[in-house]
């Protein structure tokens, strides 16, 4: 019924789009407190869920009524280790054995670096109206671009990470620059093209790691290793991951910013993404920013290819995305299609990633709960009603009561 | 059926959209409220249709006090709404639409549809509605498509009929047949509140008109009430109704459209061969039943269209084959018909929006990164000018009403220098105090020496703001005639009749009935 009320007090709709479109646009571009109330509330499940599978607390259930305090302080104990670890393992560790591995926060960023990018690129193209369902492909094409440079050609340092880098972010850019490109003139819609060059890529990455890129002194469809000059520097030595990639992909952050909020450029996006027709009418050529934008969308999902392959793990296979590109979309979600917002749904999403496993080997937890967690996450996100319902939050009213 | 309303309040928080609203619409009444956007007509009626729930106040159906706990209540209480915006499905059929809610199923739950196809028939037959049961929703001119929703109503068997401003969306021909419509209802006992903000039309149907201003009732009148003293009550202040307007001072030929033809992308001859000429600070109006080539017309001006052929020349300098923005650059001003779907971006703030197609230009941006301070204080300039009701320029545009939208897109393109003004139905939708502002807008940008082409489907605008007026019919220019013409003449030519043809008639008519006279 107050959904009812909530619908009917909108006299005029304010632009005629589709009840889907209209749908994810409410999901991209909710405030900042549904976020996180999204996270929080993925991890209260997360944690009953951690504390029903523990023998532990079965084994205190059992005797419940003769010791409520021993199934309390089970599952307490059961959810603190878990989440401890994990928040640990993310950040800080004292108890690990290793002074390497008590600095967790530096895998954290280390994961979040291609995250970054690639939700960037999801983040921006969704501003201008198109949904880049292809961060995927377009990190394999930009991984494998990347790789062709990085291992194909010997230069000089500096030189050769440039070169490596470029390439990279022209491999993505090809590959969103076709789904642009079919949107513009065809009309074709880019869920189902980015989709489909997403099994393009997979299979094509396969061929040519059989074949052309393949290294002739492995059995396996591997590439050969990338050469030390085609590398991101690691910025901490040796004993860290961390790798300048993570310099580029906070560069980014701000050049998107600056894009999408201050350019004219940006200006257009935004304005085709929010009403095509009036862009048009106020002489934007639409065509020309759908394939702009997945260019530069594309190019950014290249460059989470790049710091794949010349930051972490430096020789090409068809595994070299990874679920980066599907995770990708999440981040942009959470962080509400917005660049800072992204950024820090990134470092979240790498510090799951980086704390999963120090919860999984400490608290004895299957990392498949992270996987579960995330989940959550994008269902309290993509049904925002349900936080509000839940938390009591009235939707913000941005039509006043007219008519 | 008799309806009472007693004080009804209604409010969102600090905002009272009703504040103790009193109403009796009797028996077979036609009952008209009248009051500006945003007066707060339509959640009265979405309150009486069970949409929203009184903060205060009762409803009373024969003296009954009811509680409607959603539309499912009213309409089983005999109420019926027909929205401004339709609720129907475009794809179903007629008969799909109507029985949607209350469909009746044989066994196995299929759907039976023939006796909703035999009662679409039977009201249709009854009130000479002529709507097929079978036909695509999609497919029906919006003026039948209204009438599917007045049969849903019906068919629910509907005491009270809501119509909320029933004839925004029609043509004047349509407009005249809902009337029709109206009184028939009437006349077979169904009451009609009618809500509206257009005089003439409320003068013409009503049996009682309720003003409401700012959530109040201000007073009641009947019909006879002059169409100014209706306007000052309902705008809370005296309007000026008759626009005062100089006589033109046209100067040189400057925008010149010579065998303009456009195509649709199927083939089909949506202009066909026009020609005409605008002078500077002349004001040419194009008159038309709406679909008979307007869009068509400002849109290939703008460079909207593919399929062209002819000419248009402004200034010396051919237009055709140029793009949107090469044509805005050589000084047109474009005010879109539709402000929501072309003329605003309605998430954007209002002062973006006041720039939406002059972010390239120095001082708003250099070299791509756009300046925000010029763009807040451009801003803050034009809602002063142009008198624009909002908080802050910095406001989503739709948060505003449809008068203030359209005095943004107004503003942006007045705000730089034009050597052709073009305005498609620049007060469609739009209160009587904007219109008047409007109005003088445009006259004022005239009196610099722009030459202006408005094209309306109010006759009352043409007339009123035409120093010659152009009507199209079909697609065809059926001729040029001076600013003071007749409403018949106008009308002959709507329908189909070149100038020269129609004027014969009229005067054919006048000296027939001369003859009958002596």
């Amino acid at each position: 019924m107050s959904q009812q009320i909530e619908t009917a007090k909108t006299p005029s709709p304010p632009a005629k789009e589709s009840e889907g479109t209209h749908l994810v646009r409410e999901i991209m571009s909710g405030n900042a407190v549904i976020s996180v109330l999204a996270v929080v509330v993925a991890l209260v499940i997360g944690g009953i869920l951690i504390a029903v599978t523990d023998p532990r607390v079965s084994a205190a259930s059992g005797y419940f009524f003769a010791d409520p305090m021993a199934t309390l302080s089970a599952i307490w104990s059961s959810i603190s280790e878990a989440y401890g670890a994990l928040w640990r393992g993310a950040t800080y560790d004292p108890t690990a054995r290793t002074w390497q591995g008590q600095l967790g926060i530096f895998e954290t960023l280390t994961f979040a670096t291609p995250l970054i990018f690639s939700g960037l690129a999801v983040t921006l193209a969704f501003r201008a109206g198109l949904f880049n369902i292809g961060a995927q492909g377009q990190i394999i094409l930009g991984a494998t671009f990347a790789g062709a440079v990085g291992f194909g050609m010997h230069l000089p340092p500096v030189v050769h990470l440039l070169v490596v880098i470029l390439a990279g972010a022209l491999g993505g850019a090809i590959w969103g620059g076709i789904a642009g490109f079919l949107k513009a003139k065809t009309g074709a819609h880019e869920v189902i093209v980015t989709i489909m060059l997403n099994y393009i890529a997979i299979s094509l990455v396969l061929y040519l790691l059989k074949n052309q890129l393949k290294d002739p002194n492995s059995s396996n469809p591997i590439s050969p290793q990338m050469d030390a000059n085609a590398l991101f520097p690691l910025l901490l030595g040796p004993n860290f991951r961390v790798h300048a990639g993570l310099i580029l992909a906070i560069l980014a952050v701000i050049g998107v910013a600056w894009l999408l909020n201050r350019s004219t450029l940006g200006f257009e996006y935004r304005a085709i993404g929010a009403n095509p027709k009036a862009a048009r009418t106020a002489g934007m050529l639409v065509s020309r920013g759908y394939i702009t934008v997945m260019l530069i969308s594309g190019a950014l999902a290249g460059l989470a290819g790049v710091a794949q392959i010349a930051g972490t793990e430096k020789s090409l296979d068809s595994e070299i995305a990874g679920s980066i590109g599907f995770d990708a979309i999440t981040v942009a979600l959470l962080g509400r299609s917005k660049p800072w917002g992204t950024f820090f749904a990134a470092l979240l999403f790498g510090a799951f990633k980086a704390g999963g496993t120090s919860m999984a080997v400490n608290a004895d937890v299957s990392i498949d709960i992270v996987a579960v967690v995330q989940s959550l996450i994008v269902l309290f996100i993509a049904a925002p009603p349900l936080i509000r319902s839940i938390f009591r939050i009235k939707e913000s009213r941005r039509e006043g009561v007219s008519a | 059926m008799k309806l009472e309303l007693k004080g009804i309040t209604k409010s969102f928080g600090a905002l009272v959209a009703n504040d103790h609203i009193d109403l009796v619409v009797e028996s077979g009444e036609i009952h008209s409220l009248l009051g500006e956007n945003g007066a707060g007509k339509s959640t009265l009626m979405n309150v009486l249709y069970g949409l929203y729930e009184p903060t205060f106040g009762e409803i009373l159906i024969d003296d009954q006090p009811v509680k409607f706990s959603g539309p499912a209540d009213a309409m089983a209480a005999g109420i019926g709404m027909v929205h401004q915006h339709f609720m129907l499905v475009p794809v179903f059929t007629v008969a799909e639409n109507v029985a949607l809610g209350g469909e009746s199923t044989t066994f196995g739950g299929i759907l039976n549809l023939n006796d909703t196809r035999a009662k679409v028939r039977e009201v249709s037959a009854r009130f000479g509605f002529n709507v097929d049961p079978d036909a695509l929703v999609e497919d029906l001119p919006v003026g039948v498509q209204q009438r599917v929703e007045i049969i849903k109503a019906l068919v629910r068997e509907a005491k009270i009929l809501i119509l909320d401003e029933p004839t925004a969306v029609l043509t004047p021909q349509e407009t005249d047949e809902l009337m029709e419509i109206m009184r028939q209802l009437k006349a077979n006992g169904t009451s009609i509140v009618f809500i509206s903000h257009k005089l003439r039309e409320v003068k013409a149907i009503s049996d009682t008109i309720t003003v409401i201003r700012r959530g109040k009732v201000v007073g009641s009148a009947e019909p006879g009430t002059s169409t100014t003293e209706l306007a000052s009550l309902m705008v809370g202040r005296a309007v000026n109704l008759t626009l005062d307007k100089a006589a033109a001072t046209p100067g040189d030929l400057t925008f010149k459209v010579s065998n303009l033809t456009v195509m649709s992308d199927a083939g089909q001859r949506l202009l066909d061969d026009i020609s005409f000429s605008v002078a500077d600070g002349e004001i040419l109006a194009v008159a038309g039943v709406q679909g008979n080539g307007q869009t068509e017309l400002t849109e290939a001006v703008l460079g909207l269209h593919k399929h062209i052929s002819g000419s248009i020349m402004l200034d010396g300098n051919e237009l055709v084959g140029r793009s949107v923005r090469q044509v805005l650059d050589a000084g047109v001003g474009f005010v879109p018909e539709d402000r929501q779907d072309d003329g605003l971006v309605g998430e954007f703030s209002i002062a973006e929006n006041l720039v939406l197609d002059l972010y390239t230009k120095e001082p708003y941006s250099r070299w791509g990164s756009m300046n925000r301070a010029v763009i807040g204080k451009n801003a803050e300039e034009k809602v002063a000018e142009f008198d624009v009701r909002t908080q802050s320029a910095q406001d989503a545009a739709d948060t505003l009403s449809g008068g203030n939208q359209q005095k943004v897109v107004l503003a942006r393109e007045l705000s730089r220098p034009l050597k052709l003004f073009i305005a498609s139905q620049p007060t469609r939708g739009v209160d009587v105090g904007s219109i008047e502002f409007l109005h003088k807008r445009i006259v004022a940008e005239r009196d610099a020496g722009t030459p202006v082409i408005i094209v309306s489907t109010e006759l009352d605008e043409i007339l009123e703001l035409g120093d010659r007026i152009a009507v199209l019919f079909a697609g065809k220019l059926m001729g040029i005639v001076p600013g003071k013409s007749s409403r018949e003449l106008l009308g002959l030519m709507m329908a189909g009749l070149p100038a020269n043809e129609a004027q014969a008639q009229l005067d054919g008519n006048a000296a027939t009935m001369e003859g009958e006279r002596s």
